[in-house]
């Protein structure tokens, strides 16, 4: 039993990074109707500003976790200057359909860069990110990381929620993915609002930069990739431009992928192994979309003629 | 029926030109003028042609955006290995020379039926989806297919995967030494050029003229009584079926397999061809796939530049030329005879010959 906490808590905490790169992705589709592909490669821009940054950061005598101030700042620039150079152009007098190959030419091209920069093997990050001390409950014991990724993804949730909810901007937001024409009538800078949507994803990805580096230390120009991927998964599993679903849905993925990890294998007498867990994320994005492809949270709309 | 003359000269005129190409490359191959770097080339820009106007099929004229074409090509490529594995082990047909011209076609029809069976499988479920979800779901699917047979233990880490290290793969029969593949130069561009002719009348059938209506208007067209599940998956599974053909030519290319290079770069790869060609042109895709598998290969050593400069470029197309270099623009023998013996534009039964 207590292994079995130990892992959902291990999903959790995954579950946790996932969630925040979903809000990315569910705010940008819910405004403009489009999958950012880049947006797993603004978590790997936020990985390497914090490869850089981390050693500054220790040599004020500030702690490691201090640089993600850095990383969302340049995680938000990278993702508003993506906005800016390829998507608006796009969006101005193209389909929607070469609006998403421009999305996955912006991917490529952010991890070809960063190949460029940086070469493709992996970075270490050295010091450890955050040092506190684990805290032993029963049987199960929580390291300091994960109580810390977890309480950041929940701060940060909590945060927006207020920020779209309560605040004019946040308003705006909402009004723009609802319905674009009448919230240009209604007086709101559409253009505005994309750029603030955008930024606000990508300083999302970059916290989730440091909760992923927190556990995992290595960084390299495809780590984007695969992590956004999964993240889209959970952001469509949640009904996708919902955020509540986006929350809900990276929880779920990231238990899921834990779970299935741990136990697929004594349970289906070795045929399903953990190798084939990459394959089990994307088969409950399969089913999602056919049983509900509106997602868990979503509404069936129906289409204009 | 009767058949109008315009269109009897215009197929003879190809076939003239198709024989005359494969008589060139068959002298050439059968008397292994080039180098087998440039051997290499060929077979890989032919791998390329039939995954990129496959590839157009569903994402030009059935205007669904698909994703996860090498997987289709993945399986192609362990049928055909495993087959010709198990074939050569069983001692059937295991000799080189006809014996072994004939396990490859074997292997190259067992590869298209099961690829097209995937391709109806993946096909039915994905096609409920449109646009970006369609794209996400056969990028799942894509996903789904490599990550099972990496783990399949006949097939994957453990299996043929071996064969990147020894000449194991060898030994399935496939995987040609540079001779083989000289020899085989015309076999390879005649399947080709086959792919394409097939695909092309395709598009012109009554089948054709249904899917591209359902990319026009899908509503539309239902509404005229096209049963467009039907036409989609159709459309989906033929483009699939090529791919297998893709997959089989590229296990007998490589002597070794590995599906590591075959996930979802490669399935952007063919799409950026059929982009850089336009999508709804057949030529466009003939070209930008030899143009863009030569580049490759001449650009080896900038590699990393190479993929920077084509997201850019990528971008930069969509921004300003988003229908790709050629639009919807087919080459034409026929016409460019008619304009040379200066009757204007020639008719519109044109077919493409290049390869």
């Amino acid at each position: 039993m207590s292994e079995f906490i130990q892992q959902a808590i291990n999903g959790l905490r995954m579950g946790s990074v996932y969630a925040l790169i979903a809000l990315g992705y569910t705010m940008v589709y819910g405004i403009i109707r489009l999958i950012n592909f880049a947006h797993g490669d603004f978590i790997m821009v936020g990985a390497y500003t914090m490869i850089f940054t981390i050693p500054v950061m220790l040599g004020f005598g500030l702690p490691a976790w201090t640089a993600v101030a850095a990383a969302v700042i340049v995680a938000s620039a990278v993702g508003i200057t993506t906005e800016a150079v390829a998507y608006r152009p796009v969006r101005k007098k193209g389909t929607r359909m070469s609006a998403l190959i421009t999305a996955i030419a912006m991917s490529l091209f952010l991890e070809n860069l960063a190949q460029v920069l940086f070469t493709s093997n992996p970075r270490v990050i050295k010091a450890s990110i955050f040092s506190l001390p684990a805290v032993q409950i029963g049987a199960v014991k929580i390291d300091g990381t994960t109580l810390a990724t977890i309480a950041i993804a929940a701060v940060t949730m909590v945060f927006l929620q207020l920020f779209i909810h309560k605040t004019k901007m946040g308003r705006a937001m909402r009004a723009v993915s609802e319905d674009k024409q009448a919230s240009v009538l209604m007086g709101i800078n559409v253009n505005r609002t994309i750029t603030l949507t955008f930024a606000i994803g990508s300083a999302l990805a970059a916290v989730a930069a440091l909760m992923y580096c927190a556990q995992y230390p290595s960084v390299m120009p495809t780590m984007g990739s695969m992590l956004g991927l999964k993240a889209f998964v959970a952001a469509v599993l949640g009904g996708i431009g919902i955020m509540p679903g986006a929350m809900l849905g990276g929880l779920t993925i990231g238990l899921v992928e834990s779970l299935s990890k741990a136990y697929s294998a004594s349970l289906t007498g070795g045929i399903i192994t953990s190798a084939f867990s990459d394959a089990v994320v994307f088969a409950i994005l399969i089913i999602v979309l056919l049983v509900k492809p509106a997602g868990i949270l979503g509404k069936n709309q129906g289409e204009k003629v | 029926m009767k058949i109008p003359n315009d269109v009897k000269k215009a197929s003879t005129l190809n076939l003239i030109a198709i024989a005359i190409l494969l008589g060139v490359v068959a002298w050439m191959g059968f008397n292994q003028v080039f180098s087998s770097y440039i051997v290499g080339i060929f077979w890989l820009s032919c791998i390329g042609i039939i995954m990129a106007t496959s590839l157009n099929l569903t994402n030009g004229f059935l205007g669904q955006m698909a994703l996860g074409h090498a997987g289709f090509m993945l399986i192609g490529a362990y049928t055909s290995a495993l087959l010709s594995l198990a074939m050569v082990r069983a001692g059937v047909l295991a000799g080189d020379g006809a014996e072994q011209f004939i396990r490859f076609v074997i292997c190259l029809v067992a590869s298209a039926i099961l690829a097209g069976l995937f391709g109806i499988l993946v096909g039915i479920p994905a096609l409920r989806l449109r646009g970006d979800y369609l794209a996400i779901i056969t990028l799942g699917f894509g996903e789904i297919i490599r990550v099972v047979i990496q783990g399949i233990p006949w097939a994957g880490a453990d299996g043929l995967e071996q064969g990147s290290a020894s000449p194991v793969l060898y030994k399935t029969g496939l995987g040609f030494n540079n001779a083989t593949k000289s020899h085989y130069m015309f076999f390879v561009a005649l399947l080709t050029i086959a792919c394409v002719a097939v695909i092309f009348t395709f598009i012109r059938s009554r089948f054709g003229r249904a899917i591209i209506s359902i990319r026009d208007d899908e509503i539309a067209s239902e509404a005229s009584g096209i049963d467009t599940t039907f036409y989609k998956v159709m459309g989906f599974a033929f483009s699939a079926m090529f791919a297998g053909i893709a997959g089989s030519i590229f296990a007998a290319c490589y002597s070794s397999l590995n599906t590591g290079n075959m996930g979802f770069m490669a399935s952007v790869n063919y799409f950026v061809m059929v982009v850089f060609g336009g999508m709804g042109s057949i030529t466009g895709s003939i070209v930008a796939a030899i143009g863009l598998t030569t580049l490759n290969e001449a650009l080896r050593s900038f590699d990393e530049y190479r993929m920077l400069v084509y997201s850019v470029v990528l971008v930069l197309m969509m921004i300003f030329r988003p229908t790709g270099l050629l639009g919807t623009y087919e080459f034409s023998l026929a016409r460019i005879f008619g304009r040379l013996r200066g009757k204007g534009a020639g008719n519109k039964q044109e077919k493409e010959v290049r390869a």
